[in-house]
C-alpha cells in the first residue's frame, strides 16, 4: 500500500518543481508581447521598406539596412534565429497605430524620439536607445542658386505629412519670419516624386534620408544638401509603453550592439572571444557579457547567450553602420555623432 | 346580460392593452443594459489604455502650416482652427466638384441621345474608360502625369486670360517676374487643387452621365414624338419636354453620386491638396489623440453628406409630379 501512496504524494511536488523551472527560465517575467512572439515563432517588425540604408528590399527579395539589422539582432536574441522576422512596411502616418494596435511587435522605422511620442498622454511608446543621431536638412536642385533658408521665402517646400519634419520646418520658418507653402504628401515616394518634378523648390526631412533617397535619384549630383541643420532627430526603435519587460529586452539588445563594438567583438572574432572567455575564468566581465556565466539573458527574458547570437547575426553596431550607411554602402555617410563615446560620439552603453 | 355585467376581472398578464407596453418596456430595458455595457466597456478599455476622450488639445496651438488656406490660418492658431480650415478647403473642392460633375455628366448623358454617331461614341467611351479605373489612380495620374508635367516660368502655356504653369493656373492677368509668374488680377489655382478637382469632376461626371442617360431613356418615346409634331426644335424638345420629366428619375440617383463625390474628396492627400483629412492626419500624428480625431472626421463627413441628402431630397420634392 505504501509505495503507490508515496508516488501520489510526489506528483504535486514534481509538478511544482517543473513550474519552478519554468519560472526560473523566464526570470519571473510577465511580458505578453514576448509570450506572443515566442508562441508565433516570428518577430513582426515595422519598417519603412523603401529607404536605402535603413530598410529596403534588394533585387533578390531580402530586406537590408540598419533598421532591418536591429530587427534581426532582436530576433536572434529572443528567438535564436535572425531570419525569423516578418517585415511590415509602414507609412509615416500609420506607423504609430500599427504599433499601438499590436500589429507590429517592434517599430524600427527611422522614427524620431520625442516627448509627445514617449509620454503616456501622447503616443505612449517606449523608446530603446537611439540607433542613429540625425538632423533635419533641406535638399535643393544644385543649379537653383538657393543657399540657405532665406532663399526659400515664398517658395513651395515638399515635406512628408504628419512627420516631425513638417513641424520643425513650420517652427523654423516662423522663427525666421519667412512665408512658405508646405506641400504635404502621405508617402515618401509621392513627396520625392513631387520634388523631382520641380513642383517644390526644396524637400525637407532627415539628412540621412535625403542622402539615402538622393542615392537612388536618376542624377544624384544634380541635388545638394544645404548646410542648415534645423533640428535634432534621434532615430530610435520603439515598442509599446504597456509592456516594460519587452521594452527592456529591446533596449539591452541595442546596448549590446554598442558594447560589443566597444569591446572589439565582431562577427568574425565572436567565436574566438567566446572560446577565450570559456577558457579563462579570470575574464569575468567578458564571460558575463557573452553569457558564459551569470544570467543576463534570463533576467531580460532572452536567450542566455543572446549577445553571441546577435553578434553572429549581423556584427556589432560599427559593423552594421559601415555595411548599411557607411563606406561599405552606396550612401557613404560619415559616422558623425554616431561614433562611440570614447571616439567623441554619442553612443554610450551603460555597464552590463 | 353580458353588456350589463362588468365581466370577470382580467388578470394583468392577459390584458391586451398592458401586454404590448410590458413587452416594449422589457425590450427597452434590455437594450439600455446592452448599450450601457458596450459604452462602459469602451470607456473602461480606453481608460485602461490611457486613451479616454479629452478635448483640451483642440485649444492648443497647432504648430503646422496649411497650404492655400481659404480661411486665414497660421501655425500659432489652435488645432480646432486648423481642422476648420481643412473643412473649408474640403467644402470648396466638394462644392466646385458638384457643379462641375453635374455639368459634365449632363452633357455626356445627353450626348448619348445625339443624332451624331461620333458624339455618341465619345460619350460612351468616356463613361466606360473612367468608371472602370479606381479614382485614386486617376488622381495620381492627373497630378503627377498631367499637372506636374506643366512647364514652369517662361515656357508656361499662355492663353488669352489664362496661364498654365507648374506653379499654378492663373486666371486673369499674370506677368512673369524673375522667372516666376505673379498674379496681377484674377485668380490663382494651385496644381494640387486643379488635379483634385479635375479628377473628382471627371470621375463623378461619368457616373452622373449614366444616371442622366437612364433618366432620359425613361421618358416615353411618345413625348419626343409629340414635341416634334408640335414643331419644337431639338434643343427645345430636350430642354422643355424631356429633361423636366427625366429629372424625376435623375434626382434620386444624383443624390448617391453627390454623396460619393463628397466622400471621395478625402483622397486629396494623394495629390498634395490640404483638406480636412490631411489636416486631421497631421493633427493625429502630433497629438496622439487618434480616437477624438477620427470621431471629428467621421462626424464632419457625416454632416456634409446628410446636408447634401437633405438638399437633394428637397429638390426631389420640387421635381416630382404634383398630384391633385
Amino acid at each position: 500500500m505504501a509505495p503507490p501512496f508515496r508516488l501520489a504524494a510526489a506528483i504535486p511536488l514534481i509538478a511544482s518543481l517543473g513550474l519552478l523551472g519554468c519560472a526560473n527560465e523566464g526570470g519571473g517575467l510577465q511580458s505578453p508581447k514576448m509570450a506572443t512572439i515566442q508562441a508565433r515563432g516570428r518577430l513582426v517588425c515595422g519598417v519603412d521598406g523603401k529607404l536605402p540604408g535603413f530598410s529596403f528590399v534588394t533585387p533578390d527579395g531580402s530586406s537590408k539596412g540598419m533598421d532591418v539589422d536591429i530587427c534581426r539582432a532582436t530576433a536572434a536574441a529572443l528567438l535564436g534565429d535572425p531570419d525569423k522576422v516578418d517585415y511590415r512596411p509602414l507609412d509615416v502616418t500609420d506607423r504609430f497605430a500599427a504599433l499601438a494596435s499590436g500589429e507590429v511587435d517592434l517599430l524600427s522605422r527611422n522614427t524620431t524620439y520625442t516627448l509627445s511620442r514617449d509620454a503616456a498622454g501622447g503616443n505612449a511608446m517606449s523608446f530603446a536607445p537611439t540607433v542613429f543621431y540625425d538632423g533635419q536638412g533641406v535638399m535643393v536642385p544644385s543649379g537653383s542658386g538657393i543657399q540657405d533658408l532665406k532663399d526659400l521665402a515664398g517658395k513651395p517646400i515638399c515635406v512628408p505629412s504628419g512627420s516631425t519634419s513638417e513641424l520643425n520646418l513650420a517652427n523654423r520658418m516662423r522663427e525666421l519670419g519667412l512665408p512658405y507653402t508646405p506641400l504635404k504628401f502621405q508617402t515618401l515616394d509621392q513627396t520625392y516624386a513631387a520634388y523631382l518634378s520641380a513642383r517644390c523648390s526644396a524637400v525637407s526631412t532627415d539628412r540621412s534620408q535625403l542622402a539615402a533617397k538622393r542615392s537612388s535619384f536618376p542624377d544624384p549630383a544634380a541635388h545638394a544638401l544645404l548646410p542648415v541643420v534645423m533640428s535634432k532627430e534621434p532615430l530610435t526603435p520603439a515598442t509599446v509603453n504597456a509592456d516594460p519587460v519587452w521594452a527592456d529586452a529591446v533596449r539591452w539588445v541595442v546596448y549590446a550592439l554598442f558594447q560589443a563594438e566597444e569591446l572589439g567583438i565582431t562577427q568574425a572574432n565572436v567565436e574566438a572571444k567566446l572560446a577565450e572567455a570559456k577558457a579563462n575564468p579570470a575574464l569575468a566581465d567578458l564571460r558575463r557579457f557573452l553569457g558564459v556565466e551569470g544570467s543576463f539573458g534570463q533576467q531580460l527574458g532572452l536567450k542566455p547567450d543572446f549577445v553571441v547570437r546577435l553578434i553572429k547575426a549581423g556584427g556589432n553596431y560599427g559593423e552594421i553602420y559601415e555595411r548599411t550607411l557607411g563606406n561599405g554602402s552606396s550612401l557613404k555617410l560619415d559616422r558623425g555623432h554616431n561614433r562611440l563615446w570614447k571616439d567623441g560620439g554619442l553612443l554610450y552603453s551603460p555597464p552590463f | 346580460m353580458r353588456s350589463a355585467s362588468p365581466g370577470p376581472v382580467i388578470p394583468w398578464w392577459r390584458d391586451r392593452r398592458l401586454i404590448p407596453w410590458l413587452v416594449q418596456g422589457a425590450l427597452a430595458v434590455v437594450l439600455l443594459v446592452v448599450v450601457a455595457f458596450l459604452v462602459g466597456n469602451l470607456v473602461r478599455n480606453l481608460t485602461a489604455a490611457g486613451l479616454l476622450l479629452s478635448w483640451q488639445w483642440l485649444g492648443q496651438p497647432a504648430g503646422f502650416d496649411v497650404a492655400e488656406p481659404l480661411l486665414p490660418f497660421d501655425a500659432g492658431m489652435p488645432y480646432w482652427r486648423g481642422l476648420l480650415t481643412g473643412l473649408v478647403n474640403t467644402l470648396r473642392v466638394v462644392l466646385l466638384g458638384l457643379v462641375g460633375a453635374t455639368l459634365l455628366g449632363t452633357l455626356a448623358g445627353s450626348a448619348a441621345f445625339s443624332s451624331n454617331a461620333l458624339l455618341r461614341a465619345l460619350a460612351r467611351g468616356y463613361v466606360e474608360l473612367i468608371r472602370n479605373i479606381p479614382l485614386l489612380l486617376q488622381l495620381l495620374f492627373w497630378y503627377f502625369v498631367v499637372f506636374l508635367a506643366l512647364p514652369n516660368g517662361a515656357q508656361a502655356i499662355q492663353l488669352p486670360g489664362l496661364v498654365l504653369a507648374k506653379s499654378g493656373l492663373y486666371l486673369g492677368r499674370a506677368a512673369l517676374a524673375d522667372g516666376v509668374w505673379q498674379l496681377q488680377s484674377g485668380l490663382r489655382i494651385t496644381v494640387e487643387f486643379a488635379a483634385l478637382l479635375t479628377g473628382l469632376v471627371v470621375f463623378s461626371g461619368a457616373f452622373i452621365a449614366e444616371v442622366v442617360r437612364g433618366g432620359i431613356a425613361a421618358v416615353p418615346a411618345g413625348q419626343w414624338e409629340a414635341a416634334r409634331s408640335l414643331g419644337l426644335a431639338p434643343a427645345q424638345t430636350m430642354g422643355r419636354i424631356v429633361l423636366p420629366q427625366a429629372l424625376r428619375v435623375i434626382v434620386p440617383g444624383l443624390n448617391n453620386q453627390y454623396i460619393s463625390l463628397a466622400k471621395s474628396s478625402s483622397l486629396a492627400v494623394a495629390c498634395g491638396y490640404t483638406d480636412l483629412y490631411s489636416v486631421a492626419e497631421t493633427t493625429l500624428n502630433q497629438t496622439g489623440r487618434a480616437v477624438e480625431v477620427v470621431l471629428i472626421l467621421l462626424g464632419s463627413y457625416l454632416v456634409i453628406d446628410l446636408l447634401i441628402s437633405a438638399v437633394m431630397n428637397g429638390v426631389n420634392r420640387l421635381v416630382q409630379l404634383q398630384e391633385r
